[in-house]
């Protein structure tokens, strides 16, 4: 089986693996990293999303292979130490989750877009959240923690 | 999903060779259509060749009345591009709203046209503006390319480089989008370019197509009331669990309605 090498939440990985393997099937079953999930392995519901070369992707659609040479962050490699990360903080915080199944997705996402947009409008987190869906909450509280998030992230200013 | 040899050319060259050289390969840009495709064995390559590797694709620039698009390019490339954003503001707002942000970031221009989509939303765009695709061995008009259900014109070892854009007048897109997907139930594209007003439909049938009636009637007053009572037939449109062919044919009206309304 081929090697691959995967640079992952700052750590250098090689693991054997065949060409046809999903990035999530790599993240999971090879690096036990679960805390990035499957829901509908069909790239709509965003609970795979993960970050490759710090841009948003959903893990379901890109072969493991694709990722090689670039920087993954994954759910568990977005906080200090035991510091949460501002956006992980900002979804306890604002109770941004009931199950917490698509949370892991709900964060990774709604990072890039703090990252892009230092202070997002509602309207536009409730947009990049489209490719998120979460089964729970009505997204009430998640847009609020991402709101919050975008603040914790960016020290409130535009 | 069935293995496959993964390949990484570093030249379009190499990359042609590479499928010509098999049976039954397949290039891959973002995958967010191919990998679906492969994940449900509809389609089981044996060897898979990356485009990732390959230099020259990425780029966006303006050349004289054209907008040139590299076929690498992602939607959220595209949707975020000064050039676009200057020169085809309807383009970069499509762009914007393909998928979702995922999608976007994977997802390539050259990637989605090859695919031919019957609900993408580009072809509506190449049609519309009346663009050309570039591939490495000829030129091909947008409306000689899209030839039926994820059907094109493109020979089994060709590949898009780049798709050119001839910039427009005024030009606008409305899509009502499916809920889940954002798939076109029916996007229109209306542009006016140096060749006249056009009228794109995609999401409505097997293939993307003008509405001739609409483009004479925008030709002589273009505004939203000249399209008054103009209607498409449903006997080509489609029918399924999203929409009727009677509620398509009733939203390619509004849309292009819309789309005129939106138009700078």
């Amino acid at each position: 089986m081929p090697k691959l090498t995967l640079r992952v939440n700052r750590q250098t990985h090689t693991i054997d693996c065949s060409a046809s393997t999903l990035l999530v099937e790599a993240l999971r079953e090879q690096l036990r990293l679960t805390g990035t999930h499957v829901g509908c392995d069909t790239s709509q519901c965003g609970a795979c999303t993960v970050h490759v070369d710090g841009a948003s992707v959903k893990s379901c659609t890109m072969l493991a292979v694709e990722a090689e040479g670039a920087e993954i962050t994954t759910i568990e490699g977005l906080a200090d130490g035991d510091k949460l990360h501002p956006m992980q903080a900002a979804f306890q915080e604002h109770h941004g989750l009931q199950c917490g199944f698509c949370t892991p997705g709900m964060v990774m996402s709604a990072v890039d877009l703090c990252k892009r947009v230092k202070a997002p409008s509602e309207p536009e987190v409730r947009t990049w959240l489209e490719g998120n869906l979460c089964r729970c909450t009505g997204y009430h509280n998640i847009v609020k923690a991402v709101m919050a998030g975008a603040d914790g992230m960016n020290g409130g200013k535009p | 999903m069935k293995d496959f040899v993964f390949h990484r050319p570093s030249t379009v060259a190499e990359a042609v060779a590479m499928l010509k050289a098999r049976d039954d390969g397949k290039f891959l840009a973002g995958g967010q259509s191919l990998l679906p495709v492969l994940k449900l064995e509809l389609a089981e390559p044996t060897d898979v060749i990356s485009l990732a590797g390959v230099p020259g694709l990425r780029d966006i620039r303006v050349d004289g009345d054209r907008v040139i698009i590299g076929a690498s390019c992602t939607h959220d490339q595209v949707a975020r591009s000064a050039e676009v954003k200057a020169h085809l503001p309807a383009l970069a707002a499509l762009a914007h709203h393909i998928g979702d942000a995922q999608v976007r970031n994977r997802g390539t221009i050259g990637g989605s046209v090859a695919h031919a989509d019957p609900a993408a939303d580009y072809p509506a765009a190449l049609i519309a503006l009346g663009a050309t695709i570039k591939t490495d061995r000829r030129t091909i008009a947008a409306d000689d390319f899209f030839t039926g259900l994820f059907a094109t014109a493109l020979e089994r070892d060709e590949l898009i480089v780049a798709v050119h854009f001839p910039k427009a007048t005024r030009a606008a897109y409305a899509k009502f989008a499916h809920r889940a997907s954002k798939y076109a139930v029916v996007g229109v594209m209306v542009a006016e370019t140096a060749a006249g007003v056009r009228v794109a439909v995609t999401g409505a049938a097997g293939v993307v197509f003008r509405v001739p009636a609409m483009e004479a009637a925008l030709s002589k007053a273009f505004s939203a009331s000249s399209l008054d009572g103009i209607t498409v037939a449903t006997d080509d449109l489609n029918s399924d669990s999203e929409a009727s062919a009677e509620y398509r044919a009733h939203l390619i009206g509004v849309m292009a309605k819309r789309a005129v309304q939106a138009c700078a």
